[in-house]
Parts: structure tokens; sequence; C-alpha cells
């Protein structure tokens, strides 16, 4: 089974996704990630304003298998969050890349985590 | 198969018992001698109004709707789903022991001697000094142990933040550290299934309020470095606490306090036969070693000082009241009756049939069990199969599946704990259930349960959409 992966995104190891831009970034999780969990049934996210760490946990998904911590893959400020979330969590199944998105953030030093992998680094890690 | 509960033949549609007020209804004039006012009441009162074998019936199809212990093997892993002898309930159901707890001392001597007694009951069967019998189930009896904890170092100065907690363990250890104000430290599981020494010495230090363990651990296994263990939790100041989930293991032939541990809670139902709380009433009863003692809730029972009765105390440093009274105690006296009918010969003699049981059912089964040697229970797994599809099949061979998919350190785990209370056949219909489901076509497994009163659940509408009251069902 191969699954999405969007060249144009930048990941994290443990298979969060991000936009690249320097004033607003998405983040999500990612369409190997979604199909691991199972039937997502609940998502938790921080309120727009608070500030987020690289590498550190902002939210939590839960689907009918597991609990899962969601880690960041920027710096910055929350924006948004994609509250349709709360009331539809299996957009995050159906469309991870899309509507299934989780926060906006304001990266405060870019993208530039030293632990991102590009499309293709992802790809071979899930492999 | 001789426990052969699935009977229902049905083709798609769950089979359907109607609510009472479906089976007609009659409207009553509501006399109008209220004191409240005319907003407040009603004139006319619509209710069910079935006849009196009609409500049996509807009761009696209700239970026998579902799977139960009374009709066929239930080896839900960890649960300890044992048959509650019928004994115990007469003797909570004994007009004496009716008896309101709001009493004088003087007037209700009976009872006290007996939670005395069940205290020392307690005390020696988990090798401690004291004990508690208010907590009024397993996980408030977790809660209530590590408040004791809290107190214990506050009292001595001693600011500590964290618990440390085996990923294995049940998920109440982590929520009763987290709700007693204390940050998790998750401990990972050594290659052998129990607790890696080094982990652990890498884990504790001056921060540590509590090791939280099971004994044996939730896939069966005995931790024999116990001793070194309570030596590294010790020497980092910190405490041992003991959940008494898996205690059914070792009656008669270890006790926690022997261990090393400081703290325990009993969980009745599991160990001594009385009722699943689902909702309660339950208890869960406390024990600590000495230094603990003050610390327990109040109030407790003792000797009068002149050994001619008993009498209700208050413990000098106690962490004040976690529930009512001395606890539920309608289910306490079903424990101590348990407890004195089974004497010393028969709880250490529950123990060991519920070890052998559980080995032979293992060695039954077509499924591998990655961690031995066990105790009372056993993680197989389901390999390339769903487990939770392996269990719903389960059901349509007649018997109750074992819990799935938990501990998460067995892929697709099957944590299955007959109990001592099932003999050879019933054993070898589970097995015989285990692996017929086991090795059935995809289809099957994917479409049961097919001889159940209710289909297959909507696990995901139920926890993405979930109806938490009975006014839900008007939306229908």
């Amino acid at each position: 089974m191969s699954f999405e992966v969007p060249d144009e995104l930048r990941y994290l190891e443990s298979h969060e996704w991000t936009t690249v831009d320097d004033e607003s970034v998405r983040v999500g999780i990612s369409d190997f990630a979604q199909d691991e969990l199972g039937d997502v049934v609940f998502v938790e996210l921080p309120d727009a304003g608070d500030e987020i760490a690289a590498g550190e946990e902002f939210g939590v998904v839960e689907s009918i298998k597991a609990v899962s911590d969601v880690y960041s893959p920027v710096s910055g400020e929350v924006l948004a969050v994609n509250e349709e979330l709360f009331d539809r969590p299996e957009l995050v199944n159906e469309d991870p890349y899309g509507d299934g998105w989780m926060i906006e953030i304001a990266p405060s030093d870019g993208v530039g985590y030293e632990e991102l992998l590009d499309a293709d680094e992802y790809d071979a890690q899930i492999a | 198969m001789i426990h052969d509960q699935a009977d229902y033949a049905r083709e798609d549609e769950p089979v359907h018992e109607p609510l009472l007020s479906e089976k007609g209804e009659e409207t009553v004039d509501v006399r109008d001698d209220s004191p409240l006012p005319d907003e407040l009441t009603r004139e006319e009162l619509t209710l069910p109004a079935p006849s009196e074998p009609e409500i049996a019936r509807h009761y009696t199809r209700l239970s026998q709707m579902n799977w139960a212990i009374d009709s066929g093997p239930y080896p839900l892993g960890s649960c300890t789903m044992k048959y509650n002898p019928k004994f115990t309930e007469d003797v909570a159901a004994d007009p004496n022991a009716a008896v309101h707890p709001d009493r004088p001392d003087r007037s209700i001597q009976g009872n006290l001697e007996l939670q005395y007694r069940l205290q020392e009951f307690l005390a020696d069967v988990g090798g401690m000094d004291a004990v508690t019998l208010q907590p009024p189930a397993g996980a408030a009896g977790e809660f209530t142990g590590i408040l004791i904890a809290k107190a214990y170092h506050e009292h001595h100065g001693n600011d500590r933040s964290e618990v440390v907690i085996p990923a294995s363990a049940h998920g109440t250890n982590f929520a009763t550290a987290a709700t007693a104000g204390y940050d998790v430290v998750e401990l990972p599981s050594g290659e052998d299934g129990r607790v890696d020494l080094e982990a652990l010495e890498a884990a504790v230090g001056d921060d540590t309020a509590a090791l939280m363990l099971t004994n044996p651990n939730t896939v069966g296994l005995f931790e024999r470095d116990i001793t070194e263990i309570a030596e590294i939790v010790h020497d980092a100041g910190g405490l041992l606490y003991y959940d008494g989930a898996n205690l059914n293991a070792l009656l008669g032939r270890g006790r926690p306090g022997d261990m090393g541990f400081d703290v325990m809670h009993y969980n009745v139902h599991k160990t001594f036969a009385t009722p699943h709380g689902g909702g309660g009433p339950g208890a869960g009863p406390v024990g600590v070693t000495e230094e603990l003692a003050e610390f327990l809730p109040s109030p407790r029972v003792r000797e009068t000082e002149d050994g001619s009765g008993y009498e209700r105390f208050e413990p000098g440093g106690t962490i004040g009241q976690v529930h009512g009274f001395e606890g539920n105690w309608l289910v306490l006296i079903k424990t101590y009756a348990y407890i004195a009918r089974l004497g010393d010969e028969g709880l250490a003699d529950a123990a060991a049939k519920a070890v052998l049981n559980a080995n032979y059912l293992a060695e039954r089964i077509d499924l591998e069990v990655p961690y031995g040697p066990f105790h009372h229970e056993f993680a197989a797994t389901a390999g390339d199969r769903d487990a939770a599809d392996v269990a719903k099949r389960m059901l349509d061979f007649g018997v109750h599946p074992p819990t799935t998919k938990w501990p998460e350190m067995v892929p697709e785990a099957m944590l299955t704990e007959p109990t001592e209370i099932e003999g050879k056949s019933s054993l070898d219909d589970l097995a015989e259930a285990f692996d017929l489901a086991y090795a059935d076509v995809d289809e099957a497994l994917e479409t049961a349960p097919n001889r159940t009163a209710a289909a297959r659940i909507d696990q995901v509408g139920a926890a993405r959409n979930p109806r938490l009251s009975w006014q839900a069902l008007d939306g229908e």
C-alpha cells in the first residue's frame, strides 16, 4: 500500500507535516499516520495565541485504536486552529493534507527546524 | 459446545426488545394536592402500563440478550471476572446486616467487629500493617493510596513531583497519579516484559514520590527483581505502590508487604468475588505499612483500650474522608464472608487453580503467547488477524471473548484470564472458540457477531457521536 506524500511539504519522523512559508504555515498529520491510527474520533488542539515549540507536543489525536500526542514541526505562535475537527474528526482520515489540517502557526524562526524531512526522506521512512 | 449463549438466528437486524412504554401506555390523573407552585406540577402523567408477567418477561429477555458469568465463561484479562458465590448475597441480605452506620459505636458492635476483622484479614493477606475499608472502588483505592503517599512526603517535608509507572500498567494508574497532582514518568518495559532495572534507576530520583507496580504484571509475569526494584525506589526516597488488580494470583504464596511495598489497594471484586461495580457500590480497601498508618482515611475501626469492644477513630495525620462512614458496608460483608468461608487453604487453592487454568488454556490454543512464564493471565497474540474481529467471532461460538488490544506491548493482544472458577470442560470450550475464531475466514471475522442479540457495534460512530443520555433517543 502506498501513501500520499506531497512534495511541497516537510515532515517529522513522528508523521506530522508542515507547509513551507515565512509568514504562516499549516500543520497536520500524514496520510500514513491517519491510516495507522485508524478511525479518528477526537482531536484536541491548542488555542489561538498559544506559543508552541518545534518537536514538542501541541495536541492529541484519539482513534478507536490509540491515543497519540501530535508534535509540532515548527516553533511559533498559533494563529488559528481547525475547529471543524471538533465536530468532524473524520476529516483527518478523509483529507489529511486538506480539510484535515490542524493548526496554523506564525513560525518564529521560519521553517528551519533541523529534524524536518523532505518528501523523499519521509517516503523512505514509511516505505 | 456447552456454553452456547449464542442462540440468536439473526439475519441483519439486531434483536429488538421494545421499551416498556412501547408496549402500551396509560394516562393517569395525578391528584393535585401538592404544595408546589402550579408550574412545577402536572395533573396527569403518562406511564407504561404492562402487566406483571409482561414486566417479568421484559427483564428476563434483556438479561438473556447479555453474556454473563452466570451463563458461561467470561475470561476478560486483568478484569478477573469471577463468579460471585450466592451465599455471600445471603449473608449481605440478612436483616441484621441492614444497619445504618450513623449510630453510636456501642449500638453497632457487631458491624464494627466484622469491619475490624476484615481490616485484619486484608492486612494479613497483603502483608500490611493497617487497612482502611473506606474507598468505594479500586480506582478510588488507588487515588486514596497515592494521597496517603503524598501526605507522607509532605509530613516529612519532601517536595516530590513525580510518580513512575510502567508502560504496561492499568490506565487508572496514570489517571490516579495525574489527578493527585503528580507528573507521570512512563517506564518502558524490558525485553522480557518486566521492569528493566537500568531504566528504573534512570527514571527515579529526588523527585520520585512513588513507583506504582502491578505484580504479577498485566501480561501475568511475576516481577522477579522485586527486591531490587524496592531497593532502588526506597534508596531514592520514594514509596512503592502495589496495584492489587492481580493479587488473585498470589494469595497464600506471596505478600506485597514482604516484597517491600508500602501502600496497596485491594480489588475485592477481583480477588474476593464481590460483584463488579459497574458504577457501584463497590469497595477498594487500602493497606499501608506502619509508617503510613497515621495518614489513612477517617474513620477506621480498632479494639477499645480495655479490650471489651470496638470503636471508630480518626488516624492522627488522616487525609480525611474519601467516602461516607467506613465504606460500602454490604460489599464489605460479602468480602468478609468469602474470605471466612475459604480460609487460608481455600484462598491459596484459588490462586493455584487460577494459575493452573490460565496455563492449561494457553497450552490448548493455537495462538502464540509471546511472554512467559505467566501466572493467572496471559496475553496471546492474534498475529496478522485483528484481535477485535477474532473476539467478536468468539461471541458466535458462545463464549465471552478476552480483553483485546491491550497491553500494547503484545501486538493484537488477547489478554485472557479464565480465573479459578472454570472447570476443564469450560476451558476446553474456550480453547475451541479461540481456535475456531482465529482460523476463520476474513469475511466471517469482519461481519461477526452474527448469533448475538446485538449486531456489530458501530464503535467509531459511538465515539464520534456519543449519545450520552436517554433524551438522545428522541433524536432518532
